[in-house]
């Protein structure tokens, strides 16, 4: 497949990795904040070709991962009734909220579809005038802009059946929370380079500079991220802070206008919560209130329902790349993806899922 | 977050609301939605992301990441070239 | 709508369910699961414990293989195939996977109240021509006819038996460390072409199922080596499933290369576009057989010579190593455990 295929080229990668041990003088830690990336270093083992100085860490670039608990019950309750098709992303029905996840209540009845695309779910309002549609929008900047689409066709047709439950998280925000924490390591970042497709890159620009940390705009495949890597390395040995672009066959510089604009249109930014940090100020977007007949939350009236997390879940600390994986308690012991205790075992790029099928073997041996 | 694959479109309905089009993936063909990205035509390569289009491919850019390594290679035997 | 405030407390393990899923039917841990601690515990018996695709049993004429399987496949017409072409395959194959020569089938049917004539009509021709083409007979069989609203059109259940020659023996248990593993073709093609009717992919050129009777392949194989020690048709859960049930059967290690594995550009791309995984894709027409080194390069060039088996390659080998784990060496040249599914393999956006 042209435009994939040559960016899995073997030579290519092993190349990059050569590159990248060439320029390697001491310890670095790089941490990477999109569950595509984490999944590609898992699926092509791309940890196996960088030196041991490199640490690469796993941030909260999961969706699933880092949706709080409640948004999960939030669904669920609204999935129970008999009068919703609730439709989701295949990713979001397997996170476990407080007893169940939305795979058991498809299980008991509940009427649980994935769809591929947010407007799918708007064709089943349009289908199922006797129903009420919810669509659980969730994701980062990339997926948004779809979602804020699937509002403004509803809108257009006029449809009173539909409504989206919003979690829409936002990555700078999370990127400072990182930096400004007393115990932050992360030295250098790989940005999302699907995000930023979208909102373009010069959101990064004061982060780089006021924490003066390089960032690199990277893509998805692995000859991708080992020249993100690289680049980042040789930044962090040069000791420069700048925010570069790897992934420029994709992304420019301001973005994709047209989606930022629908974005400002739908959404207005409002305060998140995040699964195991807690709250981050300015950190997703909810739903602008022209448009609150689309909003779930407020169709259903939930601002009710709270759910605490697992005291022995420590996602906080692993999604902020402050401990790893193994270094939990219960990984591997009471928390495996058949029963996880927390999201990020949850999701196949959640880290400590990722940890799980990829490292266990090394980590016994050790 | 976020899984979006590049594809050649094939054809675009701009009279449709919401603007939609034919995109192939290596052999499958799916129908796109254009309205994130109204600027594209017939032949050019799009990234798509749940249903969207949601950017061009730059083919110069995409050439890029081969010179960069080629540019490394240069610079690292002028390295090896330099006298002890 | 309760008027209190509802405060819940943290995850409880989700692997006690009080109800069946779907995931449980999908060919991975949670389907291993509820074998286990339902079926094989009550059951319990040395026919059963080895979960391979069928029983071995002892008669005073010889060694029998017996298996049974039920086809619920939704849609019933698919490209390249149906439900009916499916359950003669499906099953002549598990007996072929024990090194049998398929002989009888039985056919059970549960119709749904108003299912079209017609279509079953088509189904049972389609049944008819692939039981002639795998030379086996249906000889006995049963029909039931459900309420409107209480069957989803069509279930079939097919047993079979065959006979097992005295130098034949296969079990998941007899790989060992330095086995070869060969793969008889494409992999995810029957998966694809399923979900390609659900989610309207269209292709340019469409992805037909790889629905075929294998007996024969593998009866050519087992004509060059007695010896071949295991065989298994990765169908629910693909290859990455059966290769893991081998290594915890026989306790060993496997190692396979992706370069190896062949991938159509359709299927890759319908993977890609879904984010699918296609070592965990169903295959309806293929084998993968785990044989003593030596004879590894003789088998596969017979394998080569049938239309079954033209694009058999070799993908890996059994290790000591590393037990029960299988690792697969990426294109690339980095390692990444393939591990057991937990369920079903869902669509992802991320």
């Amino acid at each position: 497949m042209k435009f994939i295929d040559e960016y899995r080229n073997g030579d290519t990668a092993k190349q990059f990795a050569e590159a990248i041990a060439a320029i390697t003088t001491r310890s670095w830690t790089i941490m990477e904040i999109c569950g595509g990336q984490t999944h590609a270093i898992v699926k092509y083992g791309i940890e196996d070709l960088l030196p041991t100085q490199i640490n690469l860490v796993h941030g909260p670039g999961c969706p699933v991962c880092v949706t709080p608990v409640e948004m999960i019950e939030k669904a669920i309750v609204i999935a129970e009734r008999p009068e919703v098709i609730f439709t989701s992303f295949g990713d979001m029905l397997r996170v476990p909220g407080a007893e169940k996840d939305l795979l058991t209540v498809k299980a008991r009845g509940g009427n649980v579809r994935i769809v591929y695309s947010p407007l799918d779910a708007v064709k089943i309002a349009l289908q199922h005038p006797e129903k009420h549609v919810v669509f659980f929008a969730v994701g980062f900047e990339t997926t948004a802009p779809a979602n804020a689409m699937a509002v403004r066709e509803a809108h257009r047709l006029g449809l009173n059946n539909f409504s989206i439950l919003c979690s829409h998280v936002l990555v700078p925000p999370a990127i400072e929370a990182i930096l400004s924490s007393p115990m932050n390591m992360v030295q250098g970042f790989l940005a999302a380079g699907h995000v930023c497709t979208i909102m373009g890159y010069e959101e990064y620009l004061p982060l780089a500079e006021r924490y003066k940390v390089p960032i690199v705009v990277t893509g998805f495949e692995p000859v991708d991220i080992l020249q993100g890597i690289y680049m980042t390395v040789k930044q962090l040995e040069e000791e420069r802070c700048e925010v570069e672009n790897q992934y420029a066959r994709t992304v420019r510089r301001e973005g994709n206008i047209v989606a930022q604009q629908l974005l400002a249109e739908i959404f207005q930014v409002s305060d998140r919560a995040w699964r195991g940090i807690g709250i981050i100020p300015k950190s997703g977007y909810s739903i602008n209130p022209k448009y609150e007949q689309f909003d779930a939350e407020k169709r259903f009236q939930l601002n009710h329902i709270t759910a605490a997390e697992s005291e022995s879940c420590i996602a906080g600390l692993v999604l902020q790349g402050i401990k790893k994986p193994h270094e939990c308690s219960e990984f591997g012991k009471r928390c495996t993806p058949e029963h996880p205790l927390g999201a990020p075992m949850v999701s196949s790029e959640g880290a400590c899922a990722a940890y799980y099928h990829y490292k266990r073997h090394q980590i016994a041996t050790q | 977050m976020c899984l979006a694959i590049p594809g050649k479109v094939l054809s675009i309905n701009r009279e449709e609301v919401p603007m939609m089009g034919k995109v192939v993936f290596g052999g499958i063909e799916k129908q796109v939605c254009f309205d994130l990205l109204p600027e594209a035509s017939v032949d050019d390569y799009v990234v798509v992301h749940v249903g969207f289009a949601i950017s061009k491919m730059d083919e110069q850019e995409a050439a890029q990441v081969f010179e960069y390594l080629k540019t490394m290679e240069d610079m690292r035997e002028l390295e090896d070239d330099k006298p002890v | 709508m309760k008027n209190e405030p509802i405060t819940l407390s943290c995850p409880i393990p989700i692997s006690d369910y009080k109800n069946v899923l779907l995931a449980h039917g999908g060919g991975g841990k949670l389907t291993k699961q509820l074998i286990e601690t339902m079926f094989v515990s009550q059951f319990e018996n040395e026919h059963l414990s080895p979960l391979h695709d069928g029983a071995i049993i002892n008669t005073k004429g010889g060694r029998l293989a017996f298996t049974t399987d039920s086809y619920v496949v939704n849609p019933l017409f698919f490209p390249g195939g149906d439900i009916g072409k499916l359950a003669v395959h499906g099953t002549v194959n598990d007996l072929a996977m024990c090194g049998a020569t398929p002989l009888y089938l039985s056919a059970a049917f549960i119709i749904e109240e108003g299912f079209p004539m017609e279509e079953l009509w088509k189904i049972v021709c389609s049944m008819s021509d692939a039981a002639k083409e795998a030379g086996v007979t249906i000889i006995t069989g049963d029909t039931k006819v459900v309420d409107r609203g209480k069957g989803d059109k069509l279930f079939i259940t097919t047993s079979g038996i065959g006979e097992i020659r005295t130098e034949v023996n296969i079990h998941p248990a007899r790989a060992k460390a330095g086995d070869v593993i060969i793969l008889s073709g494409a992999i995810g093609m029957h998966g694809i072409a399923i979900m390609s009717v659900r989610e309207g992919l269209e292709f340019s050129s469409p992805i037909l199922s790889d629905t075929a009777p294998l007996n024969e392949l593998v009866a050519e194989m087992l004509g060059v080596c007695s010896d071949i020690h295991v065989l298994r048709d990765p169908t629910r859960g693909g290859v990455a499933t059966v290769l893991n049930e081998i290594a915890s059967s026989a306790h060993v290690g496997v190692i396979i290369y992706e370069e190896n594995i062949h991938v159509s550009q359709e299927v890759q791309g319908a993977c890609e576009l879904l984010g699918l995984d296609p070592l965990y894709i169903a295959n309806e027409g293929k084998l993968i057989a785990i044989v003593p080194a030596e004879h590894s390069e003789n088998i596969l060039a017979t394998m080569k010579q049938h239309p079954y088996g033209k694009d058999s390659v070799i993908i890996g080998e059994i290790v000591s190593e590393h037990p029960e784990m299988v690792v697969m060496r990426s294109k690339i040249g980095g390692n990444r455990i393939v591990d057991m599914l937990s369920g079903e393999q869902l669509p992802r956006i991320c």
